[in-house]
């Protein structure tokens, strides 16, 4: 009987010692979009988890959904914070008339809402409307480091009227800022109005002024800073869901920013393989930097993990005239349709890891490979397509190896 | 509640004395025999007797320990009670029995009646039962006794499309019919049903456990249209049992004050349950299958799936029986389990490709039974979940070892 003791307890120990080794192990840091920054203090990663299920938090509507929406929760969209689908798509829509904008905000607009609580009227698009902006979701990441940066380091790379003759003209969205705005000292004023950098338009100043309008006008829930619920103009029925506003507090929202700031920038993979290497040269050579610039620095930060920092997004977070095949004649703050800000490139390579297996690029993911992606750029980056379609086969593939890399 | 608290702790004062006093506490065995079939379950149980005490108490409990991990990530060694159940019956007549089962869930977090119902034998083809009912849809949901399994883990088929233990008030029903090897047996009751919950929740899925957080749903019906719930199985004593069941009624509230606001929308549920014991090897293998229809608006996201799918496959080998320990009769068996479920069955209209989200696991695992009524198990669970677009699985594994036994 005490053998068997014995033995019993000397399973139990070596099973509590395999116990480690029959465990999935965990992916590479450079395989997932999670994770934090490096440098943050215990409270601030303690923050960034809340912030994080404030993320994935689906609202229902006893939570305040709706009661028309277009997806549940930011992570619905924001798959792994990777980028989107088609399927969660969304739709901005306006009536164009010559120089005359209007959002039909009292025809449901900005943004449609297709889905609605049960027992509640959907939207569909109004007949007014004869412009339609579809996007479908960015990856979120690095978005710290972004916000961290002055305007002056955006503004030294626009060219609005092509000065230096290199063909590429990038400008700033100057929009208006949300009545909750506070001007940091990276912040430079042109006419009342400040640069926007986020958004496919760059059409939001700041993380928050995304994630307000993102609560409101995709998830239907309104905050203290926006504290006005949606309904369906459509329906004939003038009221919202039943919920008391706002429906999140000011912390909820501070929580979900503070969450997008100190998730940390894509990390590279195979950067030493010597087709990722050759690939980097040849995206410079054929003059893709121009507006894909790999390097920034931030300035200072009231998050001291964010202040001057060294980081590669490849993006100039300008505004460029991207030919016709990209226009969608929807225009934002004062992008014009054809006008799209570059997107960062960093997490590219982990885009099917969120998007199902196959990559969905361009604004509303109409692109499967890189090589549909650069056929599409036209406008200012047309000579660049020209370039790209003068490489050889190897060269582009090592151009994909090293888009893939990032 | 504390009445219900008082009540039960009294009873168990009361097994303890039986526990001393053999002579006046009786234990009635369960009775094995190849005749009884999953909806036996309820009363299929070992019950204690006392003196001419006209009421029979029995009860099983689980207990165990797990280490899971996800993708590298785990929350270390954890210990858990998932459930205590006390069982009542008492035979009011001849032919009128009643029967209670009150579950402590997770240490008493919840406590929930599960069963408590009257069955009155008109004829072994006609019997009635009214109360609390379990809804006869598949097996495990009438059959779930911890005791009786040798996986920690009920299957999440059974648990998650079929929202094991799902019990409601109603009336109904059943009846048996033997001839020579076989016996045929059905249920048929109406019951409460379903609420909107199962499509409006924090589980961004169709998720018909949804509805079990309404309390409300032993008081009224959510919107005054019955759950039907019939079940037809065949036994044959030698072979095995093979169930099918039907579960379907209206989950929304299409009408509010006599106004009508929706059209009424279904949910439906149909299963197999079958198993069988391969007589030399007494190898048993027993399974279910169940789908799921749900009739969710169109204009709602495509996180909530209106055809859900899944089911599992238990096989267990004795490979020991004999004395174990000083244990009379003792039994060591390798067990393996299979399951997979798929909340989401369709493809996304955008892209025309499959919508994923769902889970496939492994679970081998070795059972030990000193008795017939008692069960140490360690169980090696290995699974793979995939979100709603297919991404990269995240794998979980967990070792689980505890025991359940009946008392
Ligand atoms: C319906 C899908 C959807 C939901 C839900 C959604 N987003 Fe987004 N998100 C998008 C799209 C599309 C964009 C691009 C918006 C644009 O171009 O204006 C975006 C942009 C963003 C950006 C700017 C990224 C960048 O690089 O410019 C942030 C930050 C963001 N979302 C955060 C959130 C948060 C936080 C939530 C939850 C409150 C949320 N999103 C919910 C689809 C969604
Ligand atoms: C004139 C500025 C400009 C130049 C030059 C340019 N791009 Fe782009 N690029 C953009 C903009 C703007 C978009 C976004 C367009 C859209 O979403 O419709 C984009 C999108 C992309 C995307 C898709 C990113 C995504 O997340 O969907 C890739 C990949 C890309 N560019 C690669 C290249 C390569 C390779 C070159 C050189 C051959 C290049 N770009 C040159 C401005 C530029």
């Amino acid at each position: 009987m005490k053998k068997f003791t014995l033995v019993i307890l000397a399973g139990a120990l070596t099973l509590i010692t395999a116990c480690q080794k029959l465990m999935p192990p965990a992916p590479k840091d450079e395989d997932v979009l999670a994770g934090t920054i490096p440098g943050l203090t215990p409270e601030q990663e303690k923050e960034h988890l809340v912030g994080d299920a404030n993320f994935g938090k689906i609202f229902t509507k006893e939570d305040g959904l709706g009661p028309i929406f277009v997806q549940t929760s930011c992570a619905n969209c924001h798959i792994g914070n990777g980028k989107g689908h088609p399927s969660t798509g969304l739709t901005r829509f306006a009536n164009v008339n010559g120089t005359i904008i209007d959002n039909l905000l009292n025809k449901g607009g900005p943004q449609l809402q297709q889905h609605a609580i049960l027992g509640y009227l959907p939207e569909t698009l109004p007949t007014e409307a004869n412009v339609f902006s579809k996007r479908i979701a960015p990856a979120v990441m690095g978005l710290g480091y972004i916000a961290a940066l002055d305007d002056q380091s955006i503004l030294n790379n626009a060219d609005p009227n092509d000065l230096n003759g290199d063909g590429i003209s990038g400008r700033p969205n100057y929009v208006n800022p949300t009545n909750f705005f506070i001007p940091q000292p990276i912040h430079i004023p042109y006419n009342n109005q400040y640069i926007g950098r986020f958004g496919k338009k760059a059409e939001k100043i700041t993380i928050q002024d995304q994630v307000v309008f993102a609560l409101k006008q995709d998830i239907g829930i309104t905050s203290d800073f926006d504290t006005q619920d949606l309904f369906n103009y459509q329906s004939g029925v003038n009221t919202g869901d039943g919920v008391a506003d706002p429906e999140v507090s000011s912390n909820f929202v501070y929580g979900l920013v503070f969450y997008m700031r100190t998730l940390k920038a894509p990390a590279r993979r195979n950067i030493n393989n010597d087709d990722v290497v050759a690939g980097e040269n040849l995206f410079a050579k054929i003059g893709c930097t121009s507006c894909h610039i790999p390097s920034f620095t931030t300035a200072q930060s009231d998050i001291s993990a964010l202040s001057n920092k060294t980081f590669h997004p490849y993006s100039d977070f300008l505004l460029h005239d991207m030919g016709q095949l990209l226009d969608d004649s929807y225009p934002e703050g004062s992008a014009n349709g054809f006008e799209w800000r570059t997107p960062p490139l960093w997490g590219l390579g982990l885009a099917k890891d969120s998007q199902g297996g196959q990559m969905f690029l361009l604004h509303d993911g109409r692109a499967k490979t890189f090589d549909e992606v650069i056929s599409f750029h036209g406008g200012e980056a047309a000579s660049r397509r020209t370039a790209f379609n003068a490489l050889s086969q190897t060269e582009k593939n090592q151009l994909f190896k090293f888009l893939e890399s990032l | 509640m504390k009445i219900l608290l008082t009540v039960t702790l009294f009873l168990l004062s009361l097994k303890t004395i039986g526990q001393t006093d053999s002579s006046f506490i009786k234990r009635t065995a369960a009775d094995t025999s190849k005749l009884k079939m999953n909806m036996d379950a309820v009363y299929n149980r070992p019950f204690l007797t006392m003196g001419k005490f006209p009421v029979a108490v029995g009860g099983y409990v689980e207990a165990n320990s797990s280490y899971f991990g996800t993708d590298g990530v785990t929350d270390g060694l954890s210990f858990q009670i998932p459930r205590l159940t006390i069982f009542l019956s008492s035979s009011i007549k001849k032919r009128i029995k009643f029967l209670s089962e009150i579950e402590f869930e997770e240490g008493g977090k919840e406590i929930g009646i599960e069963f408590a119902s009257m069955d009155i034998e008109l004829h072994p083809l006609l019997n009635l039962r009214g109360g609390v009912i379990m809804n006869p849809i598949g097996a495990f949901n009438q059959n779930h006794d911890g005791p009786k399994w040798e996986f920690i883990e009920r299957p999440f088929s059974a648990t998650t499309i079929i929202p094991a233990t799902w019990s409601n008030v109603g009336f109904g029903l059943f009846g048996k019919y033997a001839v020579n090897n076989f016996v045929w047996a059905y249920e048929a009751y109406l019951t409460n049903g379903f609420d909107d919950k199962i499509i409006s929740n924090p589980q961004n899925r169709t998720w018909l456990p949804a509805s079990k957080e309404n309390p409300e749903r032993f008081d009224e019906s959510f919107n005054g249209v019955p759950l039907v719930t019939t079940k037809t199985a065949l036994r044959h004593r030698k072979i095995g049992e093979i169930g099918v069941s039907w579960m379907g009624g209206v989950y929304n509230q299409f009408r509010v004050d006599g106004i009508v606001v929706d059209k009424q929308r279904r949910v439906d549920l149909f299963a197999i349950d079958l198993n069988t014991t391969i007589p030399k090897a007494k190898t048993y293998i027993n399974g279910e299958w169940v789908w799921a229809m749900v009739d969710v608006p169109d204009n709602y996201t495509k996180e909530y799936g209106s055809k859900l799918r899944g089911g599992f496959l238990d096989i267990v080998q004795p490979i020991l029986k004999r004395k174990i320990l000083g244990w009379e009769n003792s039994t060591l068996n390798l067990a393996f389990r299979t399951e997979y479920v798929d909340y989401n069955v369709g493809k996304f209209t955008e892209t025309e490709t499959n919508i994923a989200d769902h889970i496939f696991a492994v679970v081998p695992g070795i059972s030990f039974r000193p008795s017939a009524l008692t069960v140490i198990r360690f169980n090696y669970r290995y699974h793979w979940q995939t979100d709603l677009l297919g991404n990269p699985a995240a794998r979980t594994a967990g070792i689980q070892f505890g025991f359940s036994t009946y008392f």
